[in-house]
């Protein structure tokens, strides 16, 4: 399987709103709660109480400094997390066929029981969106929540990934990107979603919805004054302001 | 090869549990999913009023608190030295007969040796209810060091504050101004509003000296100097003002802008001019009449034989050119342009941008309204004002600035949530007389409205042992928990037999001075007892504080008991609704601990407490969950609101129905009361607003109000300042009362400023995806912040010649830490800030000696001193708000160098051992 | 990238066995019976022990059987394919070194042409990655290659042969090291690339304080001082002394020059994965 399709139908993916995201780390735990005991393998934790806890967690928040040309340095937030490329190098390079693209809706996933671990998938991947499970030594990644999205044991509106329904801001949004009218795709037409690493080569799917512009000098005219206090007094100003002149 | 086959419709569990999340105080509504009778799942549940289904990442975590190692396992009795952490597991039995013999005496004897302080729980209700019952006036929950200030300016200004009390339009709101906010109670939904603005293309302005998370992803970020908002709030009212956009029409009908303020030497001078019967009079077509009446149009430009309205001395307060921009800007750190150019705005927004509502309405006059006008400005502010010791001020200063705007209770601005709005009036005064043997003459806390509500002994010293409702802060509404142990240590004003904690972690990260607290915990006296001789406390898991206390009583984990946010206490209304909501056990504690609230009520039936027992001394109450059926507070009025009555139909009101919590379960575990259509702006002089409440119960009669501009409660404290009445501040307090007590809006700088030495302010923020100390025993949340560094801003970075990984030494007057710090441009220049109770004890909550949190993890807290240096009058007052007696985290200013770095953190202590108390 | 020490020992272990091989194979080192057991032994032993110790590195080695499935597009596959094969087709050769009887000319060659393509797929597995790119160039199979030739030559005794691969070997590393050092920036992915962020970006706060597979996997930062002095150690005993000791010639010589070699291609080794930086680092301002 490890070759790609050449074409999927759909493209599912998630648009990631950086002008909304404020960094809670909410869609880090949901991803985290979800797949613990979701697809596949949980998701292992070593030394969970001890001097260097780690593990396995298929969606991570970074937050940057930027300090734009002109004015005051900003903070963004920046989840990160699979983006199922459509030319997914993680896929070409798996020795096993363990990892592959979906025909039908273009999720890349690890098939956990072919597996061996090797680890040349998350090489390959230039998004650290591959972690190896220590516990399992398979490869976990973001499987877009494809054991909720479609399943029939949850209701209508929760087929959705765990990371969305879960976003405290709503920053997060998931659809198929082939499909011109879909929420994702008018929302990255409107607010120039773009790809991450492009010149990678992996035609991500995911888009990422850049920070609006910030600090903008208000433009609005300064409020003039009913009158000059320190000359008609504040007398002037109460009879100006009440009207009786 | 073909493309394996998955199962894409796995079954997601056995059984889904609806309930309320517990880590932390927002109260989201949560579908616990179980498999094999074990959480294996926890997501948001979508029906819920507060969450909508989103989950923060403490919520999402919760099943690591609930198999978190560090939960404790039976109750304890001390059996080595304090802080030892030797306990002996003892029986329920045994753990209740202690704290009987121990409290029984006691209670006969001299009640208020019993101190009893309750942390961050949701059961004051109960909790008050009960201590009231003991006897003893020392009571209170931990709001006096969180965040009093805010609820206090706002309650006294306008009725209500953020929170809880009251929130932005989200829906409809065009601009937002955030003050002083990391992460705040109302974590979802606040992250949910910020996207309901962000999706509607409003405008965010964060006012922060740190640009991290909501302030992160505002539209323009103000990074105000610490402590100086009250001058920026100040000034903006000031441009208003001077352009005349303010809304005259809502000042004149809803505010006291135009009540006439005595001007006549005396007693009296500064108190609103009133009729016989105590009303308040003002001008109306050239008349003096009361204010409520029929076809009043208050003149708010009138004067009566020299007396002038509120408004007059508002506006030439306010116009004074100390509050122009220009003045200010280099105290507050922005731009005069900015501030002029926000006040600018503000106007635009609100006036020129006004929406309208097709809604008619009467108001308590009786005028009829053909529609509902909206200001869509809001704001919302939290801590960064409220943490300063002069957040009450600048809390009425944000407020009176919403007022001005016509922005409170109109659409598109800030909205009341049920049971609020309610102005202190409404609210009970303070009670502190004891009868040893006999419950408390009335609640303890409350809003004082003058001198002759302070709680004073005979002598006018402070009755309580926290000197609330002294002159030492006569508004202290919610208790001065920060002083309790260095008060009850000091024996000032008396000395203690028991303290008595619940969910408090007063042993580290809740307490200022922490090392110095852990010796008051340990310092023993002549006769080899301890100075505070009896600690009891409950947790649910192995936390610093555990090892300080003789009796531990272990709480279960928020899975595993019954809970009630009710209506008496802290609800979860919505501007749209009134709303209460349980906590119920979805599963079964695996060890030998039970809900606090039963063993409460246990404790109280075994101490015969009027209110636990049956007049023949039987126990009132099985456990919690009968008592949030069967108590009642009122006749028909009980903790939960819904499904009242014998049919389960009574709203608010209604018998006691032994079905209830089943309902509530059913239902979601919650119930919503929906506040009418045309009820839903305007509330305080709404008529069907009032008249729905009444119907509920939320109150008795209707209760409308004015905006307290300029506040009168305020006032009597300072004529007793001046040397009015009978009731008198001793000497050395007259002056600071006079000058806290402005009835108007003021800013002075935080006390902290006083130690010029120290140049830099030093603050902490929430993380977002920790809560307090508890969140570091879950194995998930501590891979997010397992420790914490101290962010320094560029200038001071550079000159201090930091790199990655460096350390640093850092020293206020009350001590030095040393600690490793990191880089941050987006930061006010003079302010350095780390994430908040990252640091933990070696030892404690479940973590092995040598976890990050306890070797580079650190606490602020031990640069904070409780107490302010003396400064020359021969008194150390405490490190708090004059006014409310709010603790002044905020205010603390330090010195920063570099360090070599050390093996850990400093200060470092020993291990404190709990593992044993574990499971 | 972690120098992880059994992807290290594999590579250069194997790496040098396909090369002694390639070279028995073609009958450069012309040995029979016992004499040819045993160094076809050394030959099967490095090449094997080397794979095996691969397997060390994989999370589940009880399904390695699966990784020869994926040859149509994966190097790691086609490695594997060509491991057996080369192995297989050297089996007669071996055979028939020790027991003395004669192996066709074309098979020979074919089985030495194996081992050289098992090398290059090794190679490939590196260079395709194109998320790490100092391993994303021509030169690096070229390195592999050249570490299996000269080291396989020196094994099997041929001092002029080992001479001059191990200068060229001495050219290809020197090329590696200068072309290498800036290939990251000629990939041109910044942390504006990463992030898509404007303006000067830099980490405000990692995602976790805890550890992760990519901090340990993938972000190895080493020392600069420390490559550097490990540089001069590699090319030195990897290629310049083995080089100068071929030159002198003599079986004893020429085993001390083996070892040598070895000490280099482990350093070089170490030093191709603790160097290669992964675009990924740029999420956490490491790199
Ligand atoms: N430097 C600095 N210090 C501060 C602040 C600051 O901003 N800066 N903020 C202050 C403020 S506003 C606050 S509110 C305090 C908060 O400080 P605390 O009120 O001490 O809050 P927590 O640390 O969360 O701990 C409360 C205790 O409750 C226990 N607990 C948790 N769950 C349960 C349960 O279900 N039952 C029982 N019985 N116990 C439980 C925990 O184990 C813990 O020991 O910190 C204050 N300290
Ligand atoms: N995740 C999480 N949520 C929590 C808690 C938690 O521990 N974790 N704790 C809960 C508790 S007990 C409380 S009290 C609330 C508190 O919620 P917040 O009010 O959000 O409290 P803090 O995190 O202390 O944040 C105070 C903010 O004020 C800013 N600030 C400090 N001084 C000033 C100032 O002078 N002016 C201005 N404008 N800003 C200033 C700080 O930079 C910081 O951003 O959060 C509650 N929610
Ligand atoms: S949950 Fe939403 S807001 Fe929070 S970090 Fe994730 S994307 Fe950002
Ligand atoms: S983001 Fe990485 S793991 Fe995901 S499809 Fe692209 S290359 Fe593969
Ligand atoms: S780790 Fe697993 S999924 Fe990744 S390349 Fe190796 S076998 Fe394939
Ligand atoms: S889509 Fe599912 S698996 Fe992927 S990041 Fe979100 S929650 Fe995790
Ligand atoms: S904000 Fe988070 S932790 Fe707090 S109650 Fe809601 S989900 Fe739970
Ligand atoms: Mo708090």
């Amino acid at each position: 399987m490890t070759c790609l399709p050449g074409h999927t139908e759909k493209k599912l993916g998630l648009a990631i709103d950086l002008d909304t995201c404020v960094g809670c780390h909410a869609c880090v735990t949901a991803c985290k709660g979800w797949n613990d005991q979701g697809y596949g393998a949980p998701l292992s934790d070593q030394d969970a109480y001890g001097a260097d806890p780690s593990g396995t967690f298929l969606n991570r928040v970074h937050s940057y400094s930027v300090q734009p040309d002109q004015g005051a340095a900003q903070i963004i937030n920046f989840p990160r997390s699979c983006l199922h490329c459509e030319d997914a190098p993680c896929v070409t390079v798996c020795p096993t066929g363990a990892s592959y693209k979906r025909v039908e809706d273009g999720i890349v996933l690890v098939n956990e029981s072919d597996c061996i671990g090797c680890g040349l998938c998350a090489w390959a991947c230039p998004y650290g969106a591959r972690e190896m499970d220590v516990d399992e030594g398979v490869m976990k990644k973001c499987t877009l929540c494809v054991d909720r999205i479609y399943n029939e044991n949850l209701p209508e509106e929760d087929r959705e990934p765990a990371c969305v329904r879960g976003c405290p801001t709503g920053a997060r949004h998931f659809g198929d990107f082939a499909d011109p009218d879909s929420k994702v795709s008018q929302l990255a037409a409107k607010r120039g979603g773009y790809d991450l690493m492009p010149d990678m080569g992996t035609k991500p799917t995911n888009k990422y919805l850049p920070p609006r512009p910030k600090d903008k000098r208000l433009d609005a005219s300064l409020l003039a004054p009913l009158l000059d206090i320190e000359a008609k007094g504040f007398a002037g100003w109460l009879d100006r302001v009440l009207g009786k002149i | 090869m073909a493309q394996p086959q998955i199962d894409t419709s796995p079954k997601v569990s056995d059984e889904v549990r609806q309930t309320t999340c517990y880590m932390c105080a927002c109260r989201c509504g949560i579908n616990v999913h179980l498999k094999s009778g074990k959480v294996s799942y926890i997501e948001g549940n979508r029906a819920h009023p507060v969450n909508k289904g989103v989950l923060c990442a403490k919520g999402a975590s919760g099943i690591r608190q609930v198999n978190a190692p560090s939960r404790l396992r039976a109750p304890l009795r001390r059996v080595g030295p304090r802080g030892s952490g030797a306990f002996e597991e003892i029986s329920w039995d045994e753990a209740l007969g202690i704290a009987v013999e121990w409290l029984g005496p006691l209670r006969d004897k001299a009640p208020e040796k019993l101190a009893f302080f309750t942390g961050r729980d949701q059961s004051q209700s109960l909790t008050s209810f009960w201590a009231q019952n003991y006897g003893t006036p020392n009571y209170a929950a931990h709001g006096g060091f969180c965040s009093v200030n805010m609820a206090a300016g706002g309650i006294y200004t306008v009725g209500g504050a953020f929170w809880e009390f009251g929130q932005p339009d989200w829906e409809r709101t065009k601009l937002f101004i955030l003050f002083g906010v990391a992460e705040d109670h109302d974590s979802n939904p606040i992250k949910m509003g910020l996207g309901r603005l962000k999706e509607r293309g409003a405008k965010v302005i964060g006012v922060n000296p740190i640009r991290t998370g909501y302030n992160a992803i505002a539209d323009d970020w103000f990074g105000v100097t610490p402590g100086a908002d009250g001058l920026l709030i100040l000034a903006l009212i000031h441009c208003l003002l001077e352009a005349g956009k303010v809304d005259l029409d809502y000042l004149a009908r809803f505010t006291n802008a135009p009540l006439l303020v005595r001007s006549d030497e005396g007693a009296e001078k500064g108190l609103f001019l009133r009729d016989a019967d105590g009303k308040a009079l003002v001008m109306s077509g050239g008349k003096l009449v009361p204010f409520d009446e029929a076809g009043v149009v208050p003149d708010l430009g009138a004067t009566f034989e020299g007396h002038r309205t509120v408004f007059q001395h508002m506006a030439e307060r306010y116009l004074s050119p100390d509050y122009a921009p220009e003045k200010i800007a280099g105290r507050v750190g922005i731009d005069a342009t900015r501030i002029r150019a926000l006040a600018a705005e503000l106007a635009r927004v609100a006036f020129d941008e006004a929406i309208e509502i097709k809604q008619e309405w009467t108001d308590f006059r009786g005028d009829h309204h053909a529609t509902m006008i909206g200001r869509p400005v809001s704001f919302h502010a939290m801590r960064g004002i409220s943490a300063h010791s002069n957040g009450f001020q600048t809390a009425r200063a944000l407020h009176l600035l919403q007022v001005i705007l016509g922005t409170v209770e109109t659409p598109g601005g800030y909205r009341f949530k049920p049971p609020y709005p309610k102005p202190p009036e409404a609210h009970p005064a303070p009670h502190c007389k004891v009868t040893p043997g006999k419950p408390l003459d009335g609640p303890h806390l409350g809003y004082p409205r003058g001198p002759e509500h302070l709680c004073l002994d005979a002598n006018g010293n402070p009755a309580r042992i926290d000197k609330a409702f002294s002159w030492e802060n006569p508004m202290s509404a919610h208790g001065v928990m920060h002083m309790v142990i260095a008060n009850a240590h000091a024996g000032d004003p008396y000395k203690i037999d028991t303290l008595f904690l619940y969910m408090a972690n007063m042993a580290w990260n809740s307490s200022m001075n922490t090392t110095r607290v852990m010796e008051m915990l340990t310092d023993k006296d002549a006769d080899g007892e301890y100075v505070i001789p009896r600690i009891i406390y409950s947790d649910a898991y192995a936390s610093e504080m555990v090892a300080y206390a003789d009796l531990i009583l272990p709480d279960t984990t928020y899975l595993e008991r019954h809970d009630c946010i009710s209506l008496l206490d802290r609800p979860i209304s919505e501007p749209d609704a009134a709303g209460d909501s349980i906590r119920w056990p979805v599963i079964e504690p695996d060890r030998d601990v039970r809900g606090f609230q039963s063993v409460l009520i246990d404790l109280g039936a075994r101490l015969g407490l009027p209110g636990f027992v049956t007049p023949d001394g039987a126990p009132l109450y099985k456990d919690y969950a009968d008592y949030i059926t069967n108590h009642q507070r009122r006749p028909g009025v009980g903790p939960l609101m819904g499904f009242r009555g014998e049919d389960g139909e009574g709203v608010g009101r209604g018998a006691p129905n032994p079905d209830q919590l089943q309902r509530y379960i059913d239902n979601g575990a919650f119930y919503q009361a929906h506040v009418p259509d045309g009820a839903d702006f305007y509330k305080p002089w709404n008529k069907a607003y009032q008249d729905w409440a009444v119907k509920i119960g939320l109150y008795d009669a209707p209760q409308p109000y004015l905006f307290s501009i300029y506040s009168e409660p305020m006032r009597k404290f300072q004529l007793a300042a001046e040397g009015f009445g009978d009731r008198q501040p001793p000497e050395a307090a007259r002056a600071r009362l006079r000058h806290a007590m402005d009835p108007l809006p003021i800013w002075y700088a935080p006390f902290g400023d006083d130690a010029t030495d120290y140049p830099v302010h030093a603050l902490t923020q929430r993380p977002m995806a920790m809560y307090h100390s508890w969140g570091s025993q879950n194995a998930w949340l501590r891979q997010i912040h397992g420790y914490n560094p101290l962010y320094v801003p560029t200038k001071i970075w550079n000159a201090n010649g930091f790199t990655e990984g460096d350390w640093a030494r850092v020293t206020s007057p009350n001590g030095e830490i040393v600690v490793p710090v990191a880089h941050m441009a987006a930061l006010n220049e003079n302010t350095v800030w780390t994430w908040n109770a990252i640091g933990k004890r070696k030892g404690t909550w479940g973590l092995d000696d040598d976890a990050p949190e306890a070797t580079k993890g650190f606490l602020l807290n031990h640069l904070i001193s409780e107490l302010l240096p003396e400064k020359g009058d021969g008194m150390r007052w405490s490190n708090s708000d004059p006014v409310t007696g709010q603790a002044a985290w905020f205010d603390l200013r330090v010195k920063i160098e570099k360090a070599d770095p050390p093996t850990e953190a400093q200060p470092a202590f020993g291990a404190l051992n709990l593992k044993g108390v574990q499971v | 990238m972690h120098p992880a020490p059994s992807v290290i020992i594999f590579s250069v272990l194997s790496g040098l066995g396909f090369g002694f091989m390639c070279f028995m194979a073609l009958g450069f080192l012309p040995l029979r019976g016992m004499w040819a057991f045993w160094a076809w032994g050394i030959g099967y032993a490095l090449a094997v022990g080397g794979l095996l110790a691969a397997t060390a590195h994989l999370g589940n080695p009880q399904r390695a059987i699966k990784a020869f499935s994926q040859w149509r597009s994966s190097w790691l596959s086609r490695e594997g394919w060509a491991a057996v094969l080369a192995l297989l087709a050297m089996a007669p050769i071996a055979l028939g070194d020790w027991l003395g009887f004669g192996v066709p000319f074309v098979w020979r060659g074919l089985a030495a042409g194996l081992a050289l393509v098992t090398v290059i797929c090794t190679a490939m597995i590196y260079t395709q990655i194109k998320a790490v790119p100092r391993w994303h160039h021509w030169l690096t199979p070229v390195m592999f290659t050249g570490f299996a030739l000269a080291g396989g030559a020196l094994l099997a005794m041929q001092a002029t042969l080992a001479f001059v691969l191990l200068l060229a070997l001495a050219v290809v590393m020197l090329a590696g090291n200068y072309i290498g050092d800036g290939q990251f920036a000629r990939a041109g992915q910044t942390m504006n690339t990463a992030t898509g962020l404007r303006g000067e970006v830099s980490v405000f706060e990692q995602p976790h304080t805890g550890g992760n597979y990519l901090l340990r996997e993938m972000i190895f930062v080493v020392g600069r001082k420390h490559a550097r002095k490990l540089r001069v150690i590699a090319v030195l005993c990897a290629a310049v002394l083995p080089a100068l000791m071929a030159a002198v010639g003599g079986v004893g010589l020429m085993l001390a020059a083996v070892v040598v070699h070895l000490v280099g291609a482990f350093a070089a080794r170490w030093l191709f994965f603790a160097q290669a930086e992964h675009v990924v680092g740029l999420y956490y301002g490491k790199r």
